[in-house]
């Protein structure tokens, strides 16, 4: 069985169609990536899954879990957790805090109050700022980093809930060469306990770091398969050739 | 300067030392010296004032009100829950032990105060599940609105109640007692009023300080990405509301001892936005400033109308006094001093050594 299990989701904004019948699985361990022109639904898609708005039908099934109409909390207790498109740290929090905070997120209430969890998250907090190279900034404020590094952060944080499945919207945004072939780095050793599915205009980012592609267009899913099927199929390079 | 192929690793390495270069941090914390000394003069005002008795129960009273200040300061100033009716709690727990004191005839401090506490935290919380908890994240007007309707209909309640004093309220509260020990107005009120502030304070300062308190800081700035974290963020506001309803209870059970006295009043939206200004005058999200802010408009207030030429006028003038501040130091008394990170918090472990 797949990680996650998308079937028949549809989205519409008031008239616009913004998902339409919708399928799409997810196998664990694999990263997924997300293309197509210009609003053909993808961080439509992706929002429907970290529950930052409900599809409207179909169903979305993850780790066995129906999860179409669970809250964010919710989904993000069962393992999922999502980057935004536009940068969420909280910059008036250190650096380290943001991770902490994104760490500590399953411990109960009396136990955060006693701060039982501190001193034992330290360690797993450092270990992942320095595998983003965070940790000379870790007491700066996170709205002291560059955009790249603030990118890095909520990458970092996003790991931090150690989910299984991982949510990226344009991960490299804004971001130079150099950092994006960092991203690229800092992303592979991931693929041993989460899956990912991400969204990326960058195809040449996308195709070095993902195994599968799905690429939507209008709502739909014009094609989907791994890298070196989609990269021949002629109805993607159809539409990419023509429209993007 | 590292050459431009340099990989991203050298890139994001390269930065950190310029900004260090450029922007040594300073790292002055301003709070706990703030604090020492408050409770330096809170512990010799009395030995000072020993020949005013009107002025230590001015001193007592402002520890009392301090309580409703930090009582605030919990749901606006961490939990950014714009709370306009802090004095509901405050004002049924003043009722709550006049009553026990009036008809059960039993005002034992190890019996009435948890009691008050008690009140406070169950109504507290009783508010919190209705406007807090609901499916949808309430917004903070509903919020607001919520609690100064609460504290308005209370108020006009005990106003037309009988069994409650009416409009009169109740007077003649019995004294509060510590076995055969009467607590009258005086020195001996005031340290007990100090050493249950001090009590407070530092539970409320533990909070701010715990892994709790990263959790509310957070929440205060960006409350849906928290949500996406995994955090029940409503539930969170709903216990610290709650807490904040505790500390207000006990907060108007000292008032109620110590004054003889509780009325409508003193838990209205009067009262209520009082400890909002307390708050903003003094620094809200700090602790201790709030309760700058109470000791200044109490004083003032004191002060003010005991002057026959503008007695007909301190009322505007107390008003004026927060305006101003709010206007040109919307930070309050203590953002003067205390830099913006050391109002929000840092929470991890700091390393001088990277």
């Amino acid at each position: 069985m797949a990680l996650l299990e998308i079937r028949g989701v549809s989205k519409t904004f008031r008239t616009l169609k913004a998902l339409d019948g919708v399928d799409i699985d997810v196998q664990a361990g694999t990263f997924h990536g997300l293309i197509g022109p210009n609003g053909s639904g993808k961080s439509t898609l992706l929002k429907a899954i970290a529950g930052a708005h409900f599809a409207d039908s179909g169903t979305v099934v993850f780790d066995g879990h129906d999860i179409t109409r669970a809250t964010p909390y919710e989904r993000a207790r069962a393992g999922l957790s999502l980057k935004f498109q536009i940068t969420a740290v909280l910059p008036e929090l250190s650096v380290y805090d943001n991770v902490l905070l994104a760490m500590q997120s399953t411990e109960s209430l009396p136990r955060l109050l006693l701060s039982l969890s501190r001193r034992a998250l330290d360690a797993e907090v450092t270990g992942l700022l320095e595998r983003f190279r965070l940790i000379d900034r870790a007491d700066d404020l996170a709205g002291e980093l560059s955009h790249g590094q603030q990118q890095w952060l909520e990458i970092a944080m996003a790991l931090a809930l150690r989910p299984k499945l991982l949510l990226l919207d344009e991960p490299t945004g804004g971001m130079s060469p150099e950092e994006r072939h960092v991203t690229g780095k800092l992303l592979e050793p991931i693929k041993a306990h989460c899956a990912l599915i991400i969204v990326e205009h960058d195809l040449h980012f996308i195709r070095d770091i993902c195994d599968r592609l799905t690429v939507l267009d209008q709502g739909k899913v014009l094609d989907q398969g791994d890298v070196e099927a989609i990269q021949r199929s002629p109805k993607v390079q159809q539409v990419f050739t023509t429209r993007v | 300067m590292l050459t431009k192929e340099a990989s991203g690793l050298v890139v994001a390495a390269e930065r950190v030392p310029e900004r260090r270069a450029t922007r040594p941090r300073a790292l002055r914390r301003v709070l706990p010296y703030v604090e020492g000394a408050t409770l330096v003069v809170a512990l010799i005002v009395p030995a000072v004032l020993s020949e005013r008795t009107d002025l230590i129960t001015l001193a007592t009273n402002v520890l009392i009100l301090s309580l409703l200040a930090i009582s605030f300061d919990l749901c606006w100033g961490l939990s950014g829950i714009m709370s306009f009716g802090q004095a509901l709690f405050f004002g049924v727990a003043g009722y709550a032990i006049a009553l026990v004191g009036r008809d059960l005839e039993f005002s034992e401090l190890w019996g009435t105060l948890p009691l008050a506490m008690l009140v406070g935290l169950l109504l507290a919380g009783l508010f919190a599940a209705f406007l807090l908890l609901g499916r949808k994240p309430p917004t903070t007007i509903f919020v607001a609105l919520g609690t100064l309707t609460g504290a308005y209909a209370a108020e006009r309640l005990v106003s037309g109640w009988q069994y409650v004093g009416a409009g009169n309220g109740l007077s003649s509260v019995k004294l509060l007692k510590l076995g055969s020990y009467e607590f009258v107005e005086g020195t001996a009120f005031y340290f007990l009023a100090l050493a249950l502030l001090i009590l407070i304070y530092a539970g409320a300062r533990f909070l701010k300080q715990s892994q709790l308190g990263l959790v509310l800081a957070g929440m205060r700035q960006n409350e849906e990405r928290l949500a996406f974290f995994g955090y029940r963020v409503q539930l969170f506001k709903a216990v610290v509301f709650s807490l904040a309803g505790l500390v207000a209870g006990l907060g108007g059970a000292l008032y109620s001892y110590h004054q003889g006295f509780i009325g409508p009043g003193n838990m209205g939206p009067g009262l209520s936005t009082t400890a909002v200004l307390y708050s903003l005058l003094g620094g809200s999200g700090t602790l201790i400033g709030p309760i700058f802010g109470a000791i200044t408009v109490e004083v003032l207030s004191y002060v003010l109308s005991d002057i026959d030429a503008i007695k007909p006028i301190w009322p505007v003038i107390l008003g004026l006094v927060p305006l101003g501040v709010v206007m040109f130091q919307p930070k309050g008394i203590l953002g003067l001093f205390v830099s913006d990170r050391e109002r929000i918090g840092s929470y991890g472990r700091r390393r001088r050594d990277g």
